[in-house]
């Protein structure tokens, strides 16, 4: 490789902690890497394992999912069902072929935006050295130059 | 056609210093969709938000993305701006580009590139935002309260004296709480049962105030402006309409030596009892656990002896109670560790060894002693008292990690009181720190040093053993470096105090937050301390964490308030984030209805024109939905959708990055 790969990351949280923690991680002017894209939503439990199918066919090379810690969701039990959902569907993945290690799942609380900034930085390198994600592309265009579906 | 006003924000140098905001303009520019883009110093200033008004206006603008900071800063502000200018205010979008860009990267090109595409994604989702009006809700204008200590007393006595309906719950058969229990109260010594039995009878004497004792909340369902509540009030066996109170059962009652709750087992009570002489209402209940009726199927001496017909009703049931009320106020107060932990300061084992709540009864005036302070052993005088403070707070290892507040202050009230009942007395207090940190506060704990003579040993106490009557209290002195060893008569532990053992599992019932020990969350610790995360749910006393009179009466009349300014509109307005059914694709699995945390999808039929049912679906009810997404999720054939965060909008958004 010439040039260091630059990955991209798209996170999905929650507007009530792990936001408000990236929040914080900017009020307390803390610096982690800028491949991250956040995607705000008003709890764990709206994301749908489509949102990171989406995120991995538009190109990212990892996702993240992180909400309130258990006991603390503001909407009681959203972060609970995203954990299982989350769970199953990197099974799935990883069935497919799609290593567990690139959906990442946490919890972030809103007071914790060193975390949030030591993750992404975690996240960032984990993926440096998994190297991009091409699966999907190279399978978009098997489907396209051969399926007959 | 999306026409979409794009606004730079600058933040003066916070934005503008790491990212290049010409650059970003220029490349919202030329984005498809993107009717007019700006960028100007401070866009939440007033000359700002008017150039944002007058864009909307100019160019009749179909949507608005501020690129500035987080929308927890100002998507209110913008949100109004957009309301101002004629636009939906929820066809806005906050880019954060500050918080969650400027301000934690340091690479400007690295930055640029990331904030032109947080700000093009949010272009993308606010094409597909949807104009939304808030959602009108009746607010029901009584209040429930649940615990009638100080703190709930106060909270409901502070909403009826404003005109308003409240109902006190109450499970002990006595309102009062805790502090009924008390002595006197620091800082001013005043006598806790002077100040407080008035307030308790000005409470069940209230017009406004109905006071169900012996009751507990079962069940809360609704949403803010209108709970319903079930209440259970747990069978009595004493009809407290007819009873007047006359106490004859109890002198009869043969049943006589039962460990009295309320006197910390120091003395006894009958088994048809009230708990304290000044109870209200000062109506006795039957212990069904104790009373030999309800054991052997014999006796009924106080039935025999009651004056009034059917006053005492063996065959009473549990009955349960429905409310409707618009705001809770949760004031369900605290109980003490189990010092039994500590084996090493032998409580439980020596009697003299006793707890500082039970060193209030025996200083209390009503007590089993008459305000003597006597050793519970042979019920003489101690010559000399030790005091342990700490004795399970900040002590991660067997106690709890958290300060219990109270102890520094009622330890050296314990002293106090010790001096004047006992002259000549001879106390001694093991501590960590005085925390005295309170209006008259260190004043006071100055004058149990100075004036009454208590002596602060600074140091743990690592075992306390019997010796030839004595119990010897061997500790650390660590000021003086040296071990230290007390021959004591009795022995006081400052206990943690915790919350409720059923807190938790309280909370889950009603729908609160609780943090790692089961002391209930507030809204935010500084800004939205008596409100929970739950809209409508309040407050206050020690299940919010431990507190002593002053600042639970002062957290009680802030809930108060929060309630009456809830109930200062007959109507509430709601933010429309709400989940909606598809009606035409619902397939009726019911999925959605067990993911729903608030109960708020109901079935509806859908019937034809002659009322035959063509299929059954679900329906969201907009006033109980909070807007959290997980049916949305959940829903097989994709019918869910939630307003402000819909399919359409999270995938335009993600594709956008």
């Amino acid at each position: 490789m010439s040039e260091p790969f630059e990955p991209k990351i798209v996170a999905f949280v929650c507007t009530y902690c792990t936001y408000a923690g990236a929040d914080l991680a900017g009020t307390s002017r803390l610096k982690y890497a800028p491949n991250v894209r956040i995607v705000r939503l008003p709890c764990t439990g709206r994301i749908s394992p489509m949102f990171i199918l989406k995120a991995l066919q538009k190109g990212a090379d990892s996702v993240l999912v992180s909400g309130c810690h258990p006991g603390d969701c503001h909407f009681t039990a959203g972060n609970y069902h995203a954990r299982r959902r989350w769970t199953v569907f990197r099974a799935l993945l990883s069935f497919t072929g799609i290593p567990e290690e690139r959906i990442r799942f946490s919890w972030i609380s809103a007071a914790e935006g060193a975390k949030f900034a030591e993750l992404i930085n975690e996240i960032t390198d984990d993926t440096r050295k998994l190297g991009p994600f091409t699966q999907y592309q190279e399978l978009q265009k098997v489907i396209e130059t051969q399926s007959t579906y | 056609m999306a026409k979409i006003g794009v606004f730079v924000c600058h933040c003066g140098e916070n934005i503008a210093s790491k990212v290049d905001t010409g650059n970003l303009v220029k490349a919202l520019s030329d984005h498809p969709g993107v009717e007019i883009c700006n960028e100007y110093k401070y866009f939440c200033s007033d000359p700002g938000q008017e150039t944002v008004k007058r864009a909307i206006r100019e160019n009749n603008l179909t949507g608005v993305v501020v690129a500035a900071c987080s929308p927890r800063m100002h998507e209110t502000t913008f949100r109004k701006a957009c309301a101002e200018a004629g636009l939906n205010p929820y066809m806005l979008e906050l880019a954060n580009i500050r918080e969650q860009c400027s301000w934690v990267h340091s690479d400007k090109d690295q930055a640029t590139e990331k904030a032109i595409e947080i700000t093009r994604s949010l272009v993308e989702k606010v094409k597909r935002n949807n104009e939304l009006k808030p959602i009108s809700v009746p607010v029901t204008r009584r209040a429930l309260v649940i615990g009638g200590g100080i703190a709930g007393i106060q909270a409901a006595l502070d909403i009826a004296g404003a005109g308003r309906e409240v109902i006190l719950v109450e499970r002990e058969p006595s309102i009062g709480g805790h502090m009924s229990q008390l002595s006197e109260t620091f800082p001013t010594l005043d006598c806790s049962q002077c100040i407080l039995t008035p307030r308790m009878v000005e409470a069940i004497q209230h017009p406004n105030i109905k006071v169900l004792t012996y009751s507990e909340v079962e069940e809360v369902d609704g949403y803010i402006g209108n709970f319903k509540v079930k209440v259970r009030k747990k069978a009595r066996y004493v009809d407290i309409d007819k009873c007047t109170g006359c106490g004859d059962c109890i002198q009869k009652c043969p049943v006589k030596k039962i460990p009295s709750e309320f006197e910390c087992g120091l003395g006894n009570r009958t088994a048809i009892y009230t708990p304290f002489a000044q109870a209200v209402p000062n109506k006795p209940v039957i212990d069904k656990n104790r009373c030999t009726y309800f054991k052997n199927g014999k006796c009924k001496i106080c039935q025999k002896t009651c004056q009034i017909e059917n006053c005492i009703d063996f065959e009473m049931q549990d009955t349960y109670e429905e409310y409707e009320v618009g705001a809770i106020v949760v004031a369900t107060g605290f109980q003490i560790q189990d010092t039994s932990v500590y084996g090493e300061y032998g409580y439980g084992k020596y009697k003299d060894v006793i707890t500082g709540l039970s060193f209030e009864r025996l200083a209390s005036a009503s007590g089993p002693t008459a305000g003597k302070i006597l050793r519970p052993s042979d019920g003489k005088e101690p010559e000399t008292v030790v005091f342990i403070q700490c004795a399970g707070s900040r002590d991660p290892s067997k106690g709890v990690k958290y300060c219990s507040k109270i102890c520094c202050m009622y330890t050296a009230k314990h002293a106090m009181l010790y001096a004047h009942k006992h002259h000549g007395s001879n106390s001694k207090i093991f501590y960590m720190d005085i925390r005295a940190a309170g209006k008259g506060y260190d004043e006071f704990t100055r004058r149990a040093i100075e004036e009454d003579e208590a002596e602060y040993l600074r140091g743990r106490v690592s075992k306390v053993f019997e010796e030839n009557g004595k119990l010897i209290v061997r500790g650390v002195d660590t000021l003086l470096g040296k071990p230290v060893e007390v021959a004591a008569d009795m022995v006081v532990l400052a206990t943690a105090i915790v919350p409720q053992p059923d807190a938790k599992e309280f909370a889950k019932r009603i729908g609160i937050g609780y943090d790692e020990y089961g002391f209930y969350n507030e809204a935010h610790l500084k800004l939205r301390p008596v409100e929970t995360a739950t809209a409508g749910i309040y407050l206050c006393g020690a299940c919010q964490s431990p507190k002593d009179i002053p600042d639970s009466v002062a957290q009680a009349s802030a809930a108060a308030a929060k309630v009456l300014g809830l109930f200062s509109r007959e109507q509430l307005e709601r933010e429309p984030v709400v989940a909606a059914v598809g009606e035409s694709t619902c397939a009726g699995c019911w999925g959605c209805v067990y993911a729903c945390p608030y109960n708020a999808i109901e079935q509806k039929e859908i019937r034809d024109r002659n009322g035959n049912l063509i299929k059954e679906v679900a329906s969201v009810n907009p006033g109980l939905c909070q807007g959290c997404g997980t049916c949305v999720t959940f829903c097989r054939s994709n019918s869910i959708d939630l307003a402000g965060f819909t399919e359409k909008q999270i995938f335009a958004e993600v594709m956008a990055l």
